[in-house]
């Protein structure tokens, strides 16, 4: 039997019926089309499907959608506003934070949650507050380049 | 290198980043296609054991399922669903691998049925209701022992489990070089079996097309033409002009997406079937258990020397695990791809080496990044380090005694290969400088005073690989199924702008922004003014893909040979419009001018638009301005480099952590200092995964005790440091763009020089050899065991 969620995604109101079963990051993929968060397991370990969540970072593969109702739920694809790319966004792009991109979502969503907590992290605090986010192409060193552009470009 | 104010050589940021930093990438879970469903496979949970039945009606009246197959519903489609292998050794077993098994399941994860379901949570439901009876069988796992008596027998074709015996270079030479050696070291070895995971799973959508007979399929892959190619020689039962393969962004393949896998064809059958595309895309747990995985081999190595140090001799013995089918280019990696590597950076006068492939009751095992090529720099970059112990000579000395020198190049190696170039010491001079040395070898003597306190270790690891595959008769003759060139065709808009359609097949290198630097360089066009197209076989001609560091060095050097034409085809247009022999033009600031009079001169854009418009144009000359070249490679190319790594040791814990990673390799030319850098990252983030913490493990029953993210450890950021790259370049002599590949040296020097490190720093417990993963666990028992 479906479940009618209210929320709201990307500054915009949504009403659906969901099966309670539905993952957070089906439903954005499946439902709203928002195929910009990626999965890429099952275990809450790669952080490729990281949203923002009332404005924390959270991963939508381990949460339900129903858990969401009522809450503000931000993707990359509203990350950028008026055309103009978020600060992380175009750091990403600047430092070559990202090879295949898939990890990119999650990460940028991670990292500027991140900064929101921490506005001018250092390098260590930027390896441990990232370490919940898997990349396999980049070795992360320009992932922390960016992120450490982007605190720069912000503070 | 090229001038720095040139396009070519600049890191001009990537082209492809804007769609994926933004969300808008599409892989191939992101499409939607209408009427599309979804499939879950059902696969085996043992490793080995006799299917006695497979009982699918209640799958099948479950509510939203469409429908359940098995491998009886293969034939009804018209599929031969064979999965082939596309190299060939002398001594080679190819037992059938049947696409779904019916009568025997020989790994875990082996695929038996398929439910396709019109949503992904139905398919998953009714996936566990389908009901196989199977009978266990034992099973094996270890290379070494499969072959031995008594082990379970995997396939018929292959008596004792052997898929191959194979050597290569002289063994009564080698045996001469050992019997007069002063000195000999040896080493026994396991180099661990890994799991590729790009974060992407694999996935497939397939869209059959009854009225036309076409059959379209999206898919993860690096080499999309290859694909179909295989598919249609063996699998799918449709010809090749009937099949398109497309290949979407792809996220990450490092070889795992090289392959033909069973899934392709099952979801094209599907389609076929159901009459509606369907779509599959594999969880986490599917991809470790069914991708194919990397290395595996138990070595035994020694190196015989004589007193002064000088290597007089290599011998080396693998046993291989292939895995429980033969993967697509399989059969190359533990022969050509390794044996030939076995000379390293030196001058070796004899080498033998011999390798015996096993079936197991595992995943097959296939390319991973580097293939073949790290296993070699292994036990190579391991046995320096203990020669330079036993000699005492130390492992900068026994390295530099025994490198090849820069006149000796062209060099022919004991082990069939023809090294074009190098220069090894400077590129170990750099690293030392850049590391500093000498104060680091002070302060680990000092820390030797306290034999309980933590202890530094200083790791070398001075790699050559033979990448950019490769040259089509050499590969040919040595069992490829296929060329190894590539394909390009660049096509020049009336208004002068340029699409490329490249064979190469990008999972995140950046080709779109490096392809685009080559062509914006020799056509003086700003990289705007190029668009390159990949990854379809509608679209593009033919390719080989990507894999083997080949597309820079041979994807690239296509769309050089193919710019040149071009430019060929274009002079002579120019010549007409000024009155002047093509000869006599030079091509400057985007125009072409008569030599000496630079003011008579027609733009780039003028001669594309005429070479369209055909008004004023020579006479028998073709309109248009299209050209395509088919670059096959003269030889492989040799990427080399030194890498250090320094570690501290806890003994207390067993912790490693490293201090310092200094890589300074030598890729020739750079098209993009950028992405090579990044590429290099890469690459030593999974070379140091697997020096530290990654491994596969099955248990004796064949159980994958690391399916999910939990149990293998993929390297986190806060594992890993910022690493200190440099470059030397020496230029590849045979191609046009003297580039030698990036892609996987990272992962080919990198755990050697991890692990002499680490063993460097035990070397207080007289430690001779720990196998990777170098966990704590292992170190404080080797320390605790002394
Ligand atoms: S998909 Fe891996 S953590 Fe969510
Ligand atoms: S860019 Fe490929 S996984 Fe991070």
């Amino acid at each position: 039997m479906g479940i009618t969620i209210e929320l709201e995604v990307n500054g915009q109101p949504v009403k659906r019926e969901v099966e309670a079963r539905t993952l957070l990051v089906h439903f954005l993929r499946e439902d709203l089309n928002l195929t910009g968060t990626n999965v890429g397991c099952e275990t809450s370990v790669c952080g490729a499907c990281t949203v923002h969540v009332d404005g924390k970072a959270i991963k939508s593969c381990t949460q339900l959608a129903v858990q969401c109702d009522g809450a503000k739920v931000t993707t990359i694809e509203g990350l950028a506003s008026n055309g103009e790319l978020h600060p992380m966004q175009s750091a990403f792009w600047e430092e070559h934070g990202l090879q295949c991109g898939y990890c990119t979502p999650g990460m940028i969503m991670a990292a500027t949650h991140l900064l929101d907590n921490n506005p001018s992290p250092t390098e260590a605090q930027i390896r441990e507050g990232l370490k919940g986010n898997l990349c396999r192409c980049t070795g992360y060193q320009n992932i922390i380049k960016a992120v450490q552009t982007a605190a720069g470009a912000e503070g | 290198m090229s001038p720095v104010n040139s396009v070519l050589g600049s890191p001009i940021k990537r082209r492809e980043d804007p769609a994926l930093i933004t969300g808008k990438g599409k892989y191939t879970d992101d499409l939607k296609v209408f009427g599309m469903l979804s499939a879950v496979m059902v696969r085996s949970p043992f490793a080995h054991a006799r299917i006695k039945s497979i009982d699918t009606a209640a799958a099948q009246a479950m509510p939203g399922v469409i429908a359940v197959y098995t491998a009886a519903d293969a034939e009804a489609a018209g599929m031969p669903g064979l999965v082939p292998v596309g190299w060939l050794l002398d001594t080679l077993k190819t037992p059938p691998h049947p696409m779904l098994a019916s009568e025997k399941v020989n790994h875990v994860g082996d695929a038996v049925a398929v439910v396709v379901a019109e949503d992904r949570y139905v398919a998953r439901d009714a996936a566990d209701a389908v009901l196989v009876d199977y009978e266990p069988l034992s099973a094996c796992t270890n290379p070494k022992d499969a072959i031995s008596d008594g082990q379970a027998q995997i396939h018929d074709e292959a008596p004792s489990n052997i898929a191959f015996d194979w050597e290569i270079g002289d063994q009564a030479k080698t045996a001469a070089a050992f019997a007069a050696a002063a000195e000999t070291v040896r080493c026994d070895l396991r180099n661990q079996r890994l799991i590729p995971h790009a974060i992407e799973p694999r996935a497939v959508l397939a869209d059959w097309n009854e009225a036309t007979g076409e059959m379209t399929i999206h898919l993860t892959t690096q080499n999309p033409h290859v694909h179909r190619l295989l598919m249609c020689l063996s699998s799918i039962g449709l010809p090749e002009h009937k099949v398109r393969v497309i290949a979407p962004e792809v996220g990450g393949g490092f070889g795992s997406k090289i392959h033909h896998y069973a899934d392709e064809t099952i979801i094209a059958m599907c389609s076929k079937l159901c009459g509606r595309p369907v779509k599959w895309a594999a969880t986490r747990t599917e991809t470790n258990q069914t991708d194919a995985h990397g290395r595996d081999h138990v070595t035994s190595a020694e190196l015989a020397l004589d007193q002064d140090g000088k290597i007089l001799g290599l011998r080396v013995s693998t046993y291989a695990n292939m895995g429980a089918y033969l993967s697509t280019f399989a059969p190359a990696v533990p022969t050509y791809l390794y044996g030939t590597l076995l000379s390293g950076q030196y001058d070796i006068p004899a080498i033998y080496g011999h390798v015996v492939g096993a079936f197991t009751n595992t995943s097959p095992v296939d390319a991973y990044r580097g293939a073949g090529r790290p296993e070699a720099t292994f036990l190579v970059e391991r046995l320096m380090h203990l020669a330079g112990e036993a000699t005492g000579l130390g492992p900068v000395e026994i390295r530099k005694r025994n490198f090849l020198t820069p006149d000796q190049f062209p060099f022919e190696t004991q082990v069939a290969l023809t090294y074009d170039s190098g220069n090894y010491g400077p590129a170990m001079d750099r690293a030392l400088e850049m590391l500093g040395y000498e104060q680091l070898l002070a302060d680990q003597e000092q820390r030797r005073q306290s034999p309980n306190g933590k202890q530094i270790g200083i790791g070398f690891s001075a790699y050559i690989e033979a990448c950019g595959l490769a040259p089509s008769a050499v590969v040919g003759s040595l069992g490829a199924q296929a060329g190894q060139w590539e394909s390009a065709e660049l096509r020049v808009h009336p208004t002068g702008s340029v699409t490329v359609y490249t064979g190469s097949s990008s999972t995140g290198q950046g080709h779109k922004t490096s392809f685009s630097q080559i062509v914006a360089d020799r056509l003086q066009l700003d990289v705007s003014q190029v668009e390159v197209i990949q990854g379809d076989t509608d679209l593009v001609q033919f390719g080989m893909g990507s894999y083997g560091s080949r597309s820079g060095a041979v994807g690239g050097s296509a769309i050089a040979r193919s710019t040149d034409k071009i430019l060929d085809k274009a002079k002579l247009i120019a010549g007409h419009l000024l009155e002047a022999a093509p000869e006599d033009l030079d091509f400057k600031d985007g125009s072409f001018c008569v030599r000496g009079s630079a003011d008579h001169s027609v733009a780039w854009g003028d001669v594309a638009l005429q070479a369209y418009l055909a008004h004023n144009y020579p006479e028998n000359l073709e309109p248009g301005l299209v050209a395509s070249a088919f670059y096959d490679p003269e030889n492989f190319t040799y990427p080399f480099g030194t890498h250090i790594c320094v570690v501290e040791i806890d003994p207390e814990t067993g912790t490693t952590e490293l201090l310092r990673y200094v890589a300074v390799d030598d890729v020739g030319n750079v098209i993009n200092p950028m992405i090579v850098d990044g590429q290099i990252h890469g690459g030593l983030a999974q070379g140091i995964g697997q020096a530290l913490w990654e491994g596969a493990h099955y248990d004796e029953d064949g159980q994958l005790l690391t399916s999910s993210l939990l149990d293998y450890a993929v390297p986190k950021m806060h594992n890993l440091i910022d690493f200190e790259l440099d470059r030397t370049v020496t230029p590849c002599p045979h191609n046009p763009l003297g580039v030698k590949g990036v892609g996987e040296a990272g992962a080919i020097a990198s755990p050697p020089a991890v692990v002499n490190a680490v063993m460097d720093a035990l070397a207080p417990w007289k430690i001779q050899h720990l196998d990777m993963p170098l966990t704590s666990e292992k170190v404080w028992a080797a320390v605790h065991s002394q």
